[in-house]
C-alpha cells in the first residue's frame, strides 16, 4: 500500500478523475458565481461591468437583513431541535427500549426517506385553514379553542416551518448519535450503577462526554444542511407569507432567476458562503478544544 | 506486473470516463430544434392555471392542424404559474424555449426576451389577429406584436344573482359605497362576500382591486404616471386606494383566510356558490359555461364593471382589458423550420373559432360567424365590443421584481394583515 500511495502517477491515477470532475462541477461553478458578483445583468439582458455595485446595493437592500436575520434563526432553531430531539430518541433506543428500539427507529427514521415536497404537502394539509379546516385546527376547534391560520402569520408559519423539519430529520440524527451511545462501554455503565450514580447522573458524567464527538458531528451536519435550507421552505409557504420566511438561499434564487438579476443574486450566495465559512470557523475550533479536553 | 503501462492505460481510461461524465453534467436536454433541420415535436409550455389553450391546441391536432400534427406531433409540457417566469429566464439563458410558450406574467420580460432575440414579433403571421387585440398587446410591448392572443378579455366583477337576490339586493350595486354596502349585508348575513385568491403569486386576484379603484380614482392614467416617475405608490391618494381594498380585508369580506386560497380555489368558491362576488376577467368564461364546474348556473353569473368610486375622475367605462394569456413564439424555434411555420399559420387561421366554439372563450383571433354562443359569451362579446378606453392591471408597467413582490402580498393585504401604507411601500421598494 504504501509503495502505491508513494508512487506519484498513481496518487494521480487515484485522485485525478474524481479531482476533475470535482473541479468541473462544483470549483469552476464556484468561480464562475464570483464573477458574476462584479457584472450586473443576465443571460437573456446581457452582462455589464458594475465593479463593486452589488457590494453596495448588498448594504443598501432593505430585504437582506430580513433574509439573513431568518436564515441564522431558522439554523439555530432547527439544528438545536434537531440534535436535541435526535439525542433524546438515541438516549431513549440505547437505554429504554431495547427490544422494541429496531421498530421505532425504522417509524422515527421513516420521514428521513421521504420526499421534501411530500413532507410540505403533507404539512400544508395538516395545518389547513381553509377553505377546509386541517387536523390539527380541528383538534384546537374539538378542544374549545379558535382554529389558527398558521400560514398567514410570520410567527405560526415559523412553527410550522420547523415543526416540519424537525420532524422530518429527527430519526436520521437519532441513528447517528445511537450508534455514538453504543460505543460506551456497559462496564462503565455498570460501574457507576454500582458506585451509586442515578440514571441522570450518568448521562451527565459519563453518557454526554463520551458521546460528544459524534454530537459535534451532528451539529456540523445540521448547521450545514440547515444554513442551505430550500426546497422544504419552498414547498411549505413558498417564502411567504409575503416574505417573511424567505431565507437567503431563496432570496439567492428569486433574485437570479425571478427578477434575471444574476450579479447581485450571486453577491447574496458570497453572502451566505461566508457566513457558512464564519460558522464552520467557529464549529472546527471551539470543538478541537472541546475534544482535546474530552482527550 | 508492469506498472509503468499499467498505469499509463488506466490514467487514459479513467481521462476518458471524467470526459464523458463532465460531458454529461454540462449536456441540454437533448431536444434541439435549432440544428436547422424540423424539430421532432411541436412544443409548447402551458400553465396549469390554464387549461384552455392546452384543450384547445390538442383539439386542432386532432382536426383543424391534423396534417400539422402528423409533421409535427402536438407535445404539451405544464408549469405553475407562480414560476413561470424563473422558468421561461432559464430556458432562454440555455437556449432552449419550446417553439410555443405561454407568455411571461411579467409583460417586462417578455420585451426582454425579445431584446435578446428569444421571442418573434409575430405581426407578419398574425393577419389573423383583431385590430382590437393587435392594439392592447402593441400598447404593452412598444409597438411590437410579440404574443398571439388566445383571449382578449375584459375584467370586472361577477356576481351570483340568486345568492344577491336571497339577501335583499335586487339591484347590483352601482357604486363602490353601494358595492361595500352589499358586502357588509352579505357578511351580516353569513355570506361570504368576495372569492379571491391571494396565496402566493395568486395574489394578483387583490391587487387588481388595488389597481381599479386607482384608475377610478384618479384616472386612467394614474399608473402609467408611476411609471413615467411623474407620480408614486406611496402618495397619499394611492396609499388610500390600497387602505380601502385593506379595509375590506380587515372587515373580513375576503373570506376566511385569502392568504390560504389559490386561483382555482377561489373560483371554486364562487362557482359553487360559497360566496357572492368575485374579481376576474372574462377568460373565466370557459369555467363558467361548463356545467361540471359551475354549480349555480350559467344563468345565476351576472357581471358588474368596476363601480365608479365617489369623487373619482375615472368612470366604469373605463375597462380593464387584456389579452390574458397570450403565447409568444420561440424565434430560433420558429425560423427555419417549416413545419413550425405551419403549425403557427394552422393556430392562427383556426385557434379562435374552436376556442370560441368548444370553450366559449373570446379571443383575439377572427372567428367563423356562424358559431353559435351561449348567453353569457354573447353578453361579453358585446361588452368587449363596446370598450372605449381600456386601462391595464395593478402590475402591467412592473418589473419582474415589483410584480412578484406586489402579487406576493396581495394576500396579506385582502387578510388585512397589511396596511395600505405598508403594502404600497413593500412595492414601491421594489420597482427599481
Amino acid at each position: 500500500m504504501h509503495s502505491v500511495l508513494g508512487d506519484r502517477k498513481s496518487v494521480a491515477l487515484l485522485l485525478g478523475p474524481a479531482l476533475l470532475v470535482y473541479s468541473l462541477i462544483m470549483l469552476v461553478p464556484m468561480l464562475w458565481s464570483l464573477g458574476y458578483t462584479f457584472f450586473t445583468g443576465s443571460v437573456i439582458s446581457g452582462f455589464t461591468w458594475a465593479g463593486t455595485a452589488n457590494f453596495s446595493k448588498l448594504l443598501d437592500d432593505p430585504a437582506l437583513p430580513a433574509a439573513l436575520w431568518f436564515t441564522v434563526k431558522y439554523a439555530v432553531v432547527i439544528t438545536v431541535g434537531q440534535v436535541l430531539v435526535g439525542y433524546g430518541l438515541a438516549l431513549l433506543y440505547v437505554y429504554f427500549l431495547r427490544r422494541a428500539g429496531s421498530i421505532v427507529r425504522t417509524l422515527v427514521f421513516f420521514p428521513v426517506v421521504l420526499p421534501t415536497v411530500a413532507v410540505a404537502l403533507l404539512f400544508q394539509k395538516f395545518f389547513e385553514f381553509a377553505p377546509q379546516t386541517g387536523p390539527v385546527n380541528a383538534a384546537i376547534e374539538a378542544l374549545g379553542g379558535t382554529g389558527v391560520d398558521w400560514f398567514s402569520t410570520p410567527g405560526t408559519a415559523f412553527l410550522v416551518v420547523a415543526l416540519m423539519d424537525i420532524w422530518r430529520s429527527m430519526g436520521f440524527y437519532a441513528v447517528l448519535l445511537y450508534a455514538g451511545l453504543l460505543d460506551i462501554p456497559d462496564e462503565m455503565m455498570e460501574a457507576a450503577s454500582m458506585d451509586g450514580a442515578g440514571t441522570w447522573r450518568q448521562i451527565r458524567s459519563i453518557v454526554l462526554p463520551l458521546s460528544l464527538p459524534v454530537l459535534v458531528s451532528s451539529l456540523v451536519f445540521s448547521i450545514n444542511g440547515t444554513l442551505k435550507a430550500f426546497d422544504s421552505i419552498y414547498a411549505l409557504t413558498g417564502g411567504g407569507p409575503g416574505s417573511a420566511t424567505t431565507p437567503l438561499t431563496l432570496y439567492m434564487y428569486q433574485t437570479s432567476f425571478a427578477y434575471g438579476d444574476y450579479g447581485y443574486g450571486s453577491t447574496i450566495a458570497l453572502t451566505l458562503t461566508v457566513l457558512c465559512l464564519m460558522v464552520t470557523i467557529f464549529i472546527f475550533r471551539g470543538t478541537r478544544r472541546d475534544l482535546a479536553g474530552v482527550e | 506486473m508492469a506498472p509503468h503501462f499499467k498505469a499509463k492505460n488506466l490514467m487514459a481510461a479513467a481521462g476518458a470516463v471524467a470526459l464523458v461524465l463532465s460531458a454529461a453534467a454540462c449536456g441540454g436536454s437533448g431536444d434541439d430544434s435549432s440544428s436547422g433541420s424540423s424539430a421532432k415535436n411541436f412544443s409548447f409550455l402551458a400553465i396549469n392555471e390554464n387549461t384552455t389553450i392546452a384543450k384547445t391546441l390538442t383539439t386542432l391536432s386532432q382536426k383543424e392542424c391534423a396534417t400539422q400534427n402528423t409533421a409535427q406531433p402536438l407535445e404539451i409540457k405544464n408549469q405553475a404559474q407562480a414560476s413561470l417566469d424563473q422558468q421561461l429566464q432559464l430556458l432562454a439563458g440555455q437556449g432552449a424555449l419550446p417553439q410555443l410558450f405561454t407568455a411571461a406574467n411579467a409583460p417586462s420580460l417578455t420585451s426582454q426576451l425579445a431584446d435578446n432575440g428569444s421571442v418573434l414579433d409575430a405581426a407578419s403571421v398574425s393577419e389573423g389577429v383583431l385590430p382590437a387585440a393587435s392594439s392592447t398587446i402593441k400598447s404593452l410591448y412598444d409597438g411590437k406584436q410579440l404574443v398571439l392572443p388566445t383571449e382578449l378579455n375584459i375584467e370586472g366583477i361577477w356576481y351570483n344573482k340568486k345568492l344577491l337576490a336571497d339577501n335583499g339586493i335586487t339591484t347590483p350595486p352601482a357604486t363602490w359605497d353601494e358595492l361595500v354596502a352589499a358586502f357588509a349585508k352579505l357578511q351580516a348575513a353569513g355570506v361570504q362576500p368576495i372569492s379571491q385568491a391571494g396565496k402566493g403569486g395568486d395574489g394578483w386576484g387583490v391587487t387588481r382591486w388595488v389597481g381599479n379603484y386607482i384608475l377610478r380614482q384618479q384616472g386612467p392614467d394614474a399608473l402609467k404616471k408611476v411609471a413615467d416617475g411623474q407620480a408614486k405608490l406611496t402618495d397619499p391618494q394611492y396609499v388610500a386606494a390600497a387602505d380601502a381594498i385593506a379595509a375590506l380585508g380587515k372587515a373580513g369580506y375576503f373570506g376566511k383566510s385569502p392568504t390560504s386560497i389559490d386561483y382555482a380555489t377561489a373560483l371554486n368558491t364562487f362557482l359553487t356558490g360559497k360566496a357572492a362576488f368575485i374579481y376576474m376577467g372574462s377568460w373565466a368564461l370557459s369555467d363558467f359555461n361548463d356545467d361540471t364546474k359551475n354549480k349555480i348556473g350559467v344563468d345565476n353569473v351576472g357581471f358588474l364593471k368596476f363601480p365608479a368610486v365617489t369623487g373619482g375622475v375615472g368612470t366604469a367605462d373605463q375597462m380593464p382589458a387584456n389579452v390574458g394569456t397570450a403565447i409568444a413564439i420561440s424565434k430560433k424555434g420558429y425560423e427555419g423550420d417549416a413545419n413550425t411555420q405551419a403549425w403557427v399559420k394552422c393556430i392562427v387561421d383556426n385557434y379562435g373559432t374552436v376556442a370560441l366554439r368548444d370553450s366559449s372563450q373570446i379571443t383575439g383571433f377572427a372567428t367563423d360567424a356562424g358559431v353559435e354562443v351561449p348567453a353569457l359569451t354573447k353578453e361579453i362579446q358585446t361588452e368587449i365590443g363596446n370598450v372605449q378606453t381600456s386601462v391595464l392591471w395593478f402590475e402591467a408597467y412592473f418589473s419582474a421584481k415589483a410584480t412578484t413582490i406586489s402579487q406576493g402580498n396581495g394576500g396579506l393585504l385582502g387578510s388585512g394583515q397589511l396596511t395600505g401604507e405598508k403594502f404600497m411601500q413593500t412595492v414601491t421598494a421594489n420597482l427599481g
